[in-house]
């Protein structure tokens, strides 16, 4: 019965191989490549940093070129009034506007702290945070410099894993767990149903194939997609965006099996349900964006409520994105690894049981 | 080749478009039901708030020094301290993820505070696989420490003018809630699966299910059959709308500072972008997969990505930042965003506007030429 | 242009991206009349239609409809021109009467003459019941005469139906007749295209048409007339009629010859030339008797004849196998199978058993519960009551078991439209338990029995009709199965490729193979040695075909056609029905 499962994979390969299957598995891969490192950052740079300076003493035009002369600001827009200053934050010139107001150099000079503020644009609040953290730094770091005494003790802050916090060390192996998602869920949810379809379907249940092997003939070309897609993703991340690869292969490799056999199981799951390809698309859609959503790619668990962290929690690709990053990031070797991997195989079970189960009550077996 | 247009042909083909969405449930299901379900995700799942970052804390002197400043980290609102004796559990704690970053408060160190050279150093790590989160940490000890440091001087009547610091304020969206800025730029999200997603289905499923080839046969335009589909679908995405827009005010306390006409307006203006992406596709596809395939490269994706939803703009390298000027929804999202938080705001509305409709122009002119009175094409 | 001509096609070519559609046809449709498009898929009939409808644009030639350009004209040309798709163009999720109502407002139909044609067309297609159901609940024949009553809305001139009769009952089928035929009447043109020769031997015109060509045009009558004295029946043969057929064929002085129950129907190559009897084996009492031609053996005269009798397929297969404890009297059996769809019941206490060597047919209407309980046959579905067993095996339990001894070809040929020939047979001996050289020889041997060779690296969805054919056949029997189930194997092919595919099957079944058949076309049925009747869940009549015919004759009637016995033995069993309710 090996060689059956062999000639349905050998099929299922063959059948992806086609032109429009290679355009639709391998052109979304490089697109989103080569979108989502540059678009999907967090990161604030190029913004606009507006200073409305009152005083003319020497001390805030200094603090003023200091500001200027920040990476985080590469545009300033120098202000002469609060009617402008409300103006350039409501069309949204710029995220930050700084007032430093009109008593600032003869305070500093009497020991005094001066009153400076910071007016932020909460529509963008989390830029305009990070924004005001990087003015803060700036200003402290005058402010210390200014005063004659050393301070009692220093900060010393360091990033580990990932020194200047590259946004883009962060996407890519993210991304090795959300591309290898869709190309997954895609290729066992749709072929099955396309199956349905064609009536081929039939002609599989009637040959001496049992259902498990059929699924399993669904769900090993999934994985195996899966990992080839992943392996792309992840030599991109190393040898085109420089992202250090810490951990082992091997263990990358044992991860991606692990949420490849999660993916199809869902895969399997929800294209049992649906009667045609295009109920299985839209399940899949309506599962992968919540899925993409509540992993902690765009935000962290930790920030979730009760609730959808609980769902968080059995959605296979935030226990993967954890232990990719890990690997990339953190070298992870199998312990660490392991608290996000048994997760991923208990859901693969649960799922691809139930798929079996639906599976076989349809087809009246 | 004019316009023409028979109100009861156009009336008759409106009604059976209306009566074939109530009654399919794939439909109801991505009109309705996900657009609640995601608004609730997006609203509470992407929570980039300042809320409780968990640090670790491993204090190893015992001088007084050293436990007021894990006392002042402890109070600080946005700190979650998690205590623990051994730098290497702490170590194993945060390469796993448990804690976002940790203070090393050395074991020599409120000696060398007491000595005054400024030699002594408060050791903080974070966990720059998740950048966002580490920024933030690294501003909130920041916080934590300039509060130390004032605390110190006034108990020691020392200067301050060391303590100058950068008071915050935030005009619009003073409570900085993520949610108040996410919930409407999602709704562009949303509005984007039905418009362009869902539509992309609808005149490729004709082709495929025989009816188009009878009903070019009989005396209706092109006009007719096009406007059919625009308008039906017109109205639930702007039902899904209303829907999404008072769930979000209602039961998500996001406060809505602008005109309803205006939001009107521009998510007609929108509207009217991704029907015709949606129609396009589909009236040049003539088959659902690849129609969809396309609404989700074409416009699910850029909405997410390139809109300024989530993601800003100006963070982008420039080639990508001029890209996104393509999307209609970054013009959408910019506009609601504005409308939401902050209120009639006329020069932002207006460009957006102006962009908008000249996108769905655009969109929908092509879908026009692009349709065909005849099964080959023009 | 008005000499009674409604459509005038002239030099009419048309060519898609890879391949012509219509080679250069001329002819001339009258007015008032049904002209009959015939031919089978693939001839051209559809892509035909479409142009006269305006729907395409020709690519060579013009075609003038009640003197309006089909392209210039096309505004004008939609007014008048009612037109039915195959697919019939109804809404699935629209009530009957909301169908009704959007193409009545789609014609500019409205007030008192919208009243009265709703009227008249629910009496005349007797839906006037269902018009709250929606047309997607409807059966295959009441939606073909929805279709048809949405399509006459607004009173056509010209009226285009797309095969509006393809797998309807046979009643339905003369009342579509009856509706269009009482509408010719009054002037209406009506073109109604078809595979079905029998059925095109009513229409007062004909085109018939094969691989993109006109092959005749004109009365049926005339064609018909040529081919007089040339249509036998060979009657009363003692022993296998299938291998007299095979012998006949081989005769130079037959050039086509199918089944008819026990009688065999051959054409001659030459009117008043018969074959030798003695060649015949056919037994003393066999005799030869002129018959009526009919259109079908006329169509086959003009392609060059049938294939010969002989096939190479079955001459290669050994010997059907059957494990020794099989009862060879009940090889495939049913007993009180009965499937249940919520409060539907597909299949009514169906009993049959089939022997060894037999071919048993199932016949009757789509929506019938033909496919059910052939499904259940296969182990596709399980009965909801009785049992289902094949070999012995109670398909319920232990299906797998039973699997590798069957063989089995889906309707529309499921193959692997996006994979080429060689893969699917590479796949479909695979997963049969074929492997190494075995595999290799069987798939060698299939490739030259159907002559794929030149189509080896092909897509199977690319295919023409008669190969897909040939590849699905062969993918059912490369794991040489005793047991064949074959469901609409020959649905729209050309009758020379229908008499080549039970040229094998006979070949087949001549080696012990077992073969179970669905058909809705009745013609076929003949082929069977016993059939039963499947109409509304119930198997209506079962035994061989000869026995239906008679059991369906009254007194005095010789020869009634299968159709016609079909529709009595319907008829009396509606009546029956309604006796217990």
């Amino acid at each position: 019965m090996w060689y059956a499962l062999l000639t349905l994979i050998r099929k299922e390969l063959q059948a992806l191989s086609s032109p429009q299957s290679r355009r639709i598995l391998i052109m979304p891969v490089i697109l989103q490549l080569v979108l989502f490192p540059f678009a999907a950052t967090l990161e604030v740079k190029n913004s606009t940093l507006a200073i409305y300076n009152q005083d003319g003493g020497a001390a805030s035009v200094e603090l003023t070129q200091r500001l200027a002369a920040a990476k985080a600001f590469p545009h300033i827009i120098n202000l002469y009034s609060e009617a402008e200053m409300q103006r350039v934050i409501d069309n949204q010139q710029a995220l930050l506007a700084i007032h430093i107001p009109i008593d600032f150099s003869r305070k500093l000079a009497r020991n005094e702290v001066p009153d400076l503020q910071a007016i932020i644009d909460g529509r963008r609040s989390n830029s305009a945070q990070i924004a005001f953290g990087y003015a803060q730094q700036v200003v402290s770091q005058y402010a210390q410099e200014g005063s004659k005494r050393p301070l009692p003790a220093q900060l010393v802050v360091q990033n580990l894993y990932n020194p200047n916090l590259e946004y883009k060390w962060f996407v890519l192996p993210s991304l090795v767990a959300i591309i290898t998602t869709i190309g997954c869920l895609m290729v066992t949810a749709l072929s099955l149903a396309r199956e349905r379809e064609e009536g081929t379907f039939d002609q599989l249940l009637v040959s001496p194939l049992t259902a498990a092997y059929i699924m399993a003939g669904k769900a090993i070309p999934g994985i195996l997609v899966a990992m080839l897609q992943g392996t792309i993703i992840a030599a991109a991340a190393v040898f085109v965006y420089r992202v250090p690869f810490g951990g082992s292969v091997w263990l990358l490799y044992l991860s991606m099996l692990c949420y490849g056999l999660s993916l199809a199981g869902f895969g399997l799951f929800i294209s049992a349900l649906c009667s045609n390809q295009q109920q299985a698309f839209l399940g899949v859609f309506s599962f992968m964006v919540p899925a993409v959503i509540l992993s902690g790619y765009m935000a962290p668990v930790e920030n979730m409520p009760l609730l959808l962290r609980g769902i968080s929690a059995v959605d296979p690709l935030s226990h993967f994105i954890i232990v990719v990053k890990g690997i990339f990031l953190k070298g992870y070797d199998l312990s660490q690894a392991w608290p996000h991997l048994w997760p991923l195989i208990v859901i693969s079970f649960i799922t691809l049981s139930l798929a079996y189960l639906i599976f076989r009550n349809r087809s009246g077996q | 080749m004019g316009i023409h247009v028979n109100h009861r042909r156009l009336f008759a083909l409106c009604r059976k478009e209306s009566m074939q969405i109530v009654r399919d449930p794939s439909s109801i299901l991505i009109a309705f039901v996900l657009p609640v379900v995601l608004l609730f995700i997006f609203g509470f799942g992407i929570n980039l708030d300042a809320n409780k970052v968990r640090l670790g804390v491993v204090v190893e002197d015992s001088g007084a020094e050293a436990q007021r400043f894990a006392e002042v980290l402890a109070g600080s609102p946005y700190i979650e301290v998690h205590r623990n004796a051994s730098r290497p559990n702490m170590r194993a704690l945060l390469a796993a993820g448990e804690v976002r970053g940790m203070v090393v408060i050395t074991s020599d160190f409120s000696a060398k505070v007491r000595k005054g050279d400024g030699s002594a150093a408060i050791q903080v790590l974070t966990d720059g696989a998740e950048p966002n989160t580490a920024s933030f940490l690294g501003n909130y000890i920041q916080g934590a420490w300039q509060v130390w440091l004032s605390q110190r001087a006034r108990d020691q009547g020392l200067p301050q003018s060391a303590m100058t610091e950068l008071t915050p304020l935030y005009w619009f969206n003073p409570t900085t809630i993520s949610r108040n800025y996410l919930v409407p730029g999602s709704i562009s999200v949303i509005m984007t699966i039905i418009g362009a997603l869902l539509t992309s289905l609808v005149v490729a499923r004709e082709w495929e299910r025989g009816t188009m080839e009878a009903l070019l046969s009989t005396p209706v335009t092109r006009a007719e059959i096009l406007l059919s589909k625009i308008i039906p679908y017109y109205l639930l995405g702007m039902a899904a709308m209303l829907m999404c827009v008072l769930v979000a005010t209602l039961f998500m306390d996001v406060p809505l500072h602008g005109s309803w006409w205006i939001l009107f307006i521009v998510s007609s203006l929108f509207q009217g972008s991704s029907l015709g992406l949606g129609l396009l596709l589909s009236t040049v596809t003539r088959n659902q997969f690849v129609a969809a395939q396309g609404a989700l490269t074409a416009a699910f994706l850029p909405a997410i990505l390139l809109s300024g939803f989530v993601f800003e703009i100006n963070s982008m390298p420039l080639p990508v930042q001029l890209a996104t000027y393509l999307v209609p929804a970054r013009f959408f999202v910019n506009a609601l965003q504005t409308l939401f938080q902050a209120g009639n705001i006329w020069p932002v509305l207006l460009i957006n506007i102006g962009l908008l409709l000249l996108s769905a122009c655009f969109w929908l002119g092509l879908t026009a030429l692009k349709s065909s009175r005849r099964l080959d094409g023009n | 242009m008005d000499n009674g001509i409604a459509i005038a096609i002239r030099g009419l070519e048309q060519r898609f991206a890879d391949q012509i559609a219509l080679h250069g046809l001329d002819a001339d449709i009258h007015r008032g009349s049904i002209t009959g498009l015939v031919g089978p898929d693939g001839a051209g009939k559809t892509t035909l239609m479409r142009l006269i409808a305006g729907l395409l644009k020709p690519t060579g030639g013009e075609i003038r409809v009640e003197n309006l350009d089909s392209i210039n004209d096309a505004d004008a040309l939609h007014m008048l021109l009612g037109y039915m798709p195959q697919k019939f163009g109804l809404y699935e999720d629209l009530t009957v009467q909301e169908n009704l109502d959007l193409y009545a407002d789609l014609r500019s139909v409205f007030g008192e003459q919208r009243q009265q044609s709703f009227t008249k067309l629910l009496a005349f297609t007797d839906l006037a019941r269902f018009t709250d159901r929606p047309a997607g609940k409807l059966s295959g024949g009441m939606k073909q005469k929805l279709g048809l009553a949405c399509t006459l809305l607004g009173s056509p001139r010209v009226l285009l139906l797309d095969e509006p009769s393809v797998g309807v009952d046979p009643i339905s089928r003369r009342e579509l007749w009856r509706m269009v035929g009482e509408l010719a009447v009054s002037g209406m043109t009506v073109v109604w295209s078809t595979s079905y020769l029998d059925e095109a031997e009513l229409c007062e015109a004909v085109l018939l048409m094969n691989a993109g060509k006109l092959e005749y045009s004109g009365p049926p009558a005339q064609l018909i007339d040529t081919m007089r004295g040339r249509s036998v029946q060979l009657r009363n043969i003692a022993g296998n009629h299938r291998q007299v057929l095979q012998r006949a064929l081989r005769q130079p002085e037959i050039i086509d010859g199918v089944i008819q129950g026990r009688a065999l129907r051959l054409v001659l190559r030459n009117a008043g030339q018969y074959p030798d009897m003695k060649g015949l084996e056919a037994g003393h009492d066999a005799l030869l008797v002129d018959v009526t031609p009919r259109l079908e053996d006329a169509f086959i005269d003009i392609l060059g004849g049938g294939p010969g009798g002989d096939s190479v397929l079955a001459a290669h297969m050994p010997e059907a196998k059957l494990p020794a404890d099989v009862d060879v009297d009940a090889v495939i059996s049913a007993k009180s199978l009965t499937r249940r769809f919520g409060d539907f019941i597909a299949t009514d206490n169906v009993n049959f058993q089939v022997r060894r060597g037999e071919i048993f047919g199932l016949l009757g209407p789509n929506g019938a519960g033909k496919s059910t309980t052939f499904k259940m046959m296969c182990g596709l579905l399980s009965p909801s009551e009785g049992r289902a067993s094949v070999m012995g095996i109670d398909l319920k339990h232990s299906a797998s078991t039973a699997r590798r001894q069957l063989g089995y070809m889906a309707q529309k040929f499921a193959l692997y439209g996006n994979l080429t020939v060689a893969q699917n047979l590479e796949f479909f001996s695979g997963i049969y338990g074929l492997r190494g050289e075995h595999q290799r020889e069987t798939i060698n041997d299939m490739i030259r029995v159907f002559s794929l060779q030149p189509y080896l690296g092909k897509l199977a969805g690319e295919l023409p009709l008669g190969f897909k054919q040939r590849l699905a056949l062969s993918c059912a029997i490369m794991h040489q199965p005793p047991l064949l189930f074959l469901d609409e194997p020959t649905s729209g092919v050309d009758p020379i490729t229908r008499r080549e595919f039970w040229t094998h099957i006979n070949g087949l079944v001549e080696k012990g193979v077992t073969v179970m058949v669905t058909t809705h076309f009745m013609d076929e049925a003949e082929y069977c040695d016993r059939i039963g009747l499947v109409y509304r869940g119930r198997m209506i009549a079962i035994g061989t075909p000869d026995s239906i015919k008679q059991q369906a004759s009254r007194t005095e009637e010789i020869d009634i056609t299968m159709e016609e016995a079909f529709i009595r033995l319907v008829q009396n069993d509606d009546q029956s029905r309604e006796i217990v309710s």
